[in-house]
């Protein structure tokens, strides 16, 4: 991301042909068996490669582990469309003879699929769903992690969010025939948050799963610990199906720093949720000078000017891209830049290079998403 | 289509639902699902694929007739005799 290298490239879609698109580009017979892609989802495969990605890279043994008190807790902001228009084009080549419709669609379309579908792969036998939170979902995923510790309900939280959207045409021409989607003659400039001449979003693949525990238990097996949650919020907008609300935006910034008892000026970087449509970026802009003010520490940057927007995977997979910083303390950059729109022009916004800064201590994530859902969430660097 | 045909299309069947299993030694008079790891959502996708590819109903009461390979073709032959 340092290097300002965009991920971005195209795919072909049932229906509307070639899409601008980003894609995870992983093996899944890592650790998938054929039958078990065959069976599952395209989700359930990015979770269940993120999630062993993410056990390795704690260095759980899970083998010695009680499997019974590991929780999964996944954000996504739809599951089942792919699957239903797969079958959709499967029965036309039938001339619609139900007959031939997939007896694996219900399994495949339940909303707990691609968390059921890693239990399934590491024989974990504690709790498991997914958090619908349209856009702010990979937010919530964490959310949950975090709240099913405090209650003693897991030791151990697989938490983060998941989107297999870019399989779906029917969200491709939703947000087309809103005026939401992205085009540029080049991919990897079509998502260009902030920008004056954006047009709209670049819909993702993504996934993200984080290794959440209880700072006790972290520290007394020696875990290398990335960061920790210390606030977060989730609201409701109340106001529209699409269109954003900045009042409760802000709202929702204010509680979470509220919960994690810190002011405005402690927060160095914020992670904007801004997607490159006309409205959202303007009304997210709105909200963080209205909570930032002319608080010259905290510096903002977006992720989505790389990878497109991951939907479910958003939030989570977003604020892991910020992680780095604690230890660098340098932020990344928002790419593809080339014209600040005026009403985006945030004080301290990174544009097109990364800038190196003090300390880094707090990160402030922001998700938001259709249907008026806000989430925050802020992460502290772990001082030992 | 001929009695051999029939087992090699059913073998091949087999192998796209369960791709991770080895059918090189599938006994032809022993149950499927005793020699392989087939649940009844596999082996339902046998049904689904007689029906996609060659318009072949098998009713449920004659799921049995599909248990070893041995009775998949005695069963199928007939009803694929003009196929």
């Amino acid at each position: 991301m340092l290097a300002g290298k965009s991920g971005v490239g195209t795919i072909q879609t049932h229906y509307m042909g070639e899409v601008i698109a980003g894609m995870c580009d992983f093996d899944p017979l890592r650790y998938q068996r054929k039958k078990e892609l065959r069976r599952g989802t395209r989700a359930g495969s990015i979770a269940i490669y993120c999630a062993h990605e993410a056990v390795a890279d704690a260095e759980l043994d899970l083998d010695s582990a009680d499997k019974s008190r590991i929780g999964i807790y996944l954000g996504i902001t739809e599951h089942g469309n792919v699957e239903t228009e797969n079958e959709i084009y499967n029965i036309k080549q039938y001339d619609y003879n139900v007959d031939v419709w997939s007896h694996h669609h219900n399994p495949r379309t339940v909303a707990n699929s691609p968390a059921g579908e890693i239990t399934l792969n590491m024989g974990i036998t504690g709790p498991h769903y997914t958090l619908g939170g349209a856009c702010a979902a990979g937010n919530l995923g964490l959310i949950q992690g975090l709240q099913m510790l405090r209650l003693d309900e897991v030791d151990l939280a697989l938490a983060g969010g998941v989107s297999e959207t870019p399989h779906t045409f029917g969200v491709f021409a939703a947000f087309k025939n809103e005026g939401a989607l992205a085009s540029h003659p080049d991919p990897q400039k079509a998502s260009r948050p902030f920008d004056r001449d954006r047009n709209g979003i670049v819909v993702s693949e993504g996934g993200c799963i984080c290794v959440l525990e209880r700072l006790s238990d972290a520290l007394k097996r020696g875990a290398r610990i990335y960061g920790e949650i210390v606030g977060y919020s989730v609201n409701s907008d109340a106001f529209d199906y699409i269109l954003p609300s900045p009042q409760r935006q802000v709202e929702c910034m204010n509680l979470a720093l509220k919960k994690a008892g810190i002011s405005v000026a402690d927060i160095d970087i914020i992670n904007a949720h801004a997607t490159a449509t006309r409205e959202g970026d303007k009304a997210e802009c709105q909200a963080i000078r209205e909570v930032f003010g002319s608080n010259s520490n905290t510096y903002i940057n977006n992720t989505k000017s790389y990878i497109g927007h991951t939907m479910g995977a958003a939030g989570v997979l977003e604020l892991v891209g910020n992680l780095p910083s604690f230890e660098d303390h340098i932020v990344h950059q928002t790419i593809n830049l080339d014209n600040l729109d005026p009403e985006c022009a945030l004080l301290n916004l990174v544009i097109n290079e990364p800038r190196k800064i003090d300390k880094v201590d707090y990160i402030l994530n922001n998700s938001f998403g259709m249907l008026g859902i806000n989430s925050a969430l802020i992460v502290k660097r772990f001082a030992g | 289509m001929k009695a051999e045909e029939i087992r090699s299309m059913i073998i091949e069947v087999i192998h796209e639902i369960v791709p991770d299993e080895d059918l090189s030694n599938l006994k032809p008079d022993i149950r499927i699902r005793d020699q392989i790891e087939m649940d009844s959502m596999d082996f339902l996708d046998i049904v689904m694929e007689l029906r996609k590819r060659y318009g072949i109903t098998v009713p449920e009461d004659d799921y049995m007739e599909l248990s070893t390979l041995d009775s998949s073709v005695a069963y199928l032959e007939p009803l694929m005799k003009d196929i």
